[in-house]
């Protein structure tokens, strides 16, 4: 008898949820590594619906269970996701990997993470019997922590073109260039119209318990020409540097970690003050 | 739940009595005795136990089984039979690129998938497609150059 269930339709992968106490394995890439061997899993890659990416004229809706290397070959996936997607892990790696598995092991670390919360995607989260909306940045409450009730499934990741379509700065750090886990990571994106930025948002990752993005900082910079977010590039890093608190780790350190985020923003900041439109 | 999982192993049909969550790595070497399949780290890092699942480069310490139903899965043992294999090998050889071997089998392999992808790679695209892939021996460049000349070699096979 196989201990796992191995569904082919959405539909029956909900029901098994509800009616079993289960796991829920896309890739298996986090799983695997603290392999917990008493609970069965339920298998999603099976599952076609889940690994499509569909669009519509405002909205990019991605599968859960769609892996990294497929979404690097469509068109329709922003750059900027592609950017983070193709610094994670190795070929084999990104072959069994998927997105929604980023976001349900909900680490710190997680390398779309940041990416997703700039975007400001929302997750379509799906029950039995439910279906909800929910934004990335109110489902992950702290380092493995989400909202998921037990009987639910992460159905899609749907992002909105207006924040995928415009300029955009990605950075990575890591000790080497393939298979590193970020030691800290950087996704920021704006819009110019008319010589002033009318888009701005910007997200840390590994540097607290869950990525970090604050609008309140965000909305000093919106509607300000170039000149005025030169003038204000010192304040808006200090008031980062407030709410930004990593911690030492067999990865790196607190000290750096946040040095190198305010740095890297205030890259991304100067990068803005010098963009043509 | 179901009685068994079903999959091609090695081009050949099989039903696996076993556990849905165990490693695709320990049953390839203890319920079916492929060998070549190594355990270098069991965390996904060092591409010693890389295998073809539906021509897509994989580490099997990384695949549950359960996840394998209908799959196809090639190991170095199944490879070792093809025509694409006898140029590798010889490439391999012919480099210097293989010391104490123990990664050789998961380089081979992910060497099948790079060049099933792209027949003609370059020194970067090499790098790229072997980064899952840790040798304690050679330095990576005999192993790069053996790939190279694979390209070479097996011009039109691929
Ligand atoms: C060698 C190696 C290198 C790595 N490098 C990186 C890296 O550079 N950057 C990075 O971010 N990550 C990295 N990882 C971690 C991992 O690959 C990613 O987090 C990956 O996206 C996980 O996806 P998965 O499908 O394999 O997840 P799984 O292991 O299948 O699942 C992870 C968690 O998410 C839950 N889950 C999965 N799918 C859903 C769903 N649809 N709905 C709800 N919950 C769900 C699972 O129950 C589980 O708790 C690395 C891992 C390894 C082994
Ligand atoms: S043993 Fe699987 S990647 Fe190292
Ligand atoms: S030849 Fe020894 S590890 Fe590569």
């Amino acid at each position: 008898m196989v201990n796992g269930y191995m569904p082919n339709t959405l539909e029956d992968a909900l029901k098994i949820r509800r009616e079993n106490e289960v796991v829920l394995y896309a890739g298996g890439t986090d799983l695997m590594v603290r392999k917990e061997e008493s609970i069965p899993y339920l298998f999603l890659n099976l599952i076609p619906k889940l690994q499509e990416v569909t669009e519509d004229k405002e909205t990019i809706y991605i599968g859960a269970a769609c892996i990294y290397s497929d979404l690097l070959q469509n068109k329709v996936i922003p750059d900027i996701l592609k950017k983070s997607i193709a610094t994670i892990a190795s070929p084999a790696i990104r072959n069994a990997a998927t997105i929604g598995g980023n976001i349900g092991n909900a680490s710190p670390a997680g390398d779309t993470l940041p990416v997703l919360y700039a975007l400001d995607a929302r997750l379509k989260i799906r029950t039995l019997d439910s279906e909800k909306e929910v934004n990335i940045k109110d489902f992950i409450i702290g380092p493995k922590k989400t909202i998921l009730e037990k009987d639910a499934i992460i159905e899609q990741i749907i992002i909105p073109k207006k924040r995928a379509d415009i300029p955009f700065y990605y950075q990575k750090v890591g000790a080497r260039k393939a298979d590193a886990i970020s030691k800290l990571s950087f996704a920021g994106i704006y819009q110019l119209e008319n010589g002033r930025l009318t888009d701005f948002a910007c997200a840390f990752g590994a540097v607290g318990p869950t990525v970090i993005r604050a609008t309140s900082i965000e909305q000093m910079l919106l509607g300000k020409t170039m000149e005025e977010v030169r003038n204000l590039i010192d304040d808006v890093i200090n008031q980062y540097s407030l709410v930004i608190n990593p911690i030492d780790d067999q990865r790196s350190t607190a000290i750096y970690r946040k040095k190198v985020s305010l740095n890297l923003l205030g890259d991304f900041l100067q990068v803005i003050c010098n963009a043509k439109e | 739940m179901s009685d068994c999982i079903h999959f091609i192993l090695n081009g050949e049909s099989v039903d696996a009595d076993v556990p849905g969550t165990a490693r695709l790595l320990d049953i390839l070497r203890e319920y079916f005795k492929l060998t070549g399949v190594k355990c270098g780290c069991g965390e996904g890092e060092c591409g010693a136990c890389a295998v073809l699942i539906n021509g897509k480069l994989r580490n099997s310490c990384m695949v549950a089984m359960g996840s394998l139903e209908g799959c196809s899965v090639m190991t170095i043992e199944g490879y070792e039979k093809t025509e694409k294999f006898a140029v590798v090998e010889k490439a391999y050889g012919k480099a210097g690129a293989v010391q104490c071997g123990f990664c050789t089998p998961g380089m081979i392999m992910a060497t099948e998938a790079l060049l099933s992808k792209n027949p003609h790679p370059t020194d970067s695209e090499i790098r790229e497609g072997l980064s899952g892939n840790l040798c304690r021996c050679t330095g990576y460049n005999m192993i790069v150059e053996a790939v190279m000349t694979a390209a070479k070699e097996g011009a039109g096979l691929w």
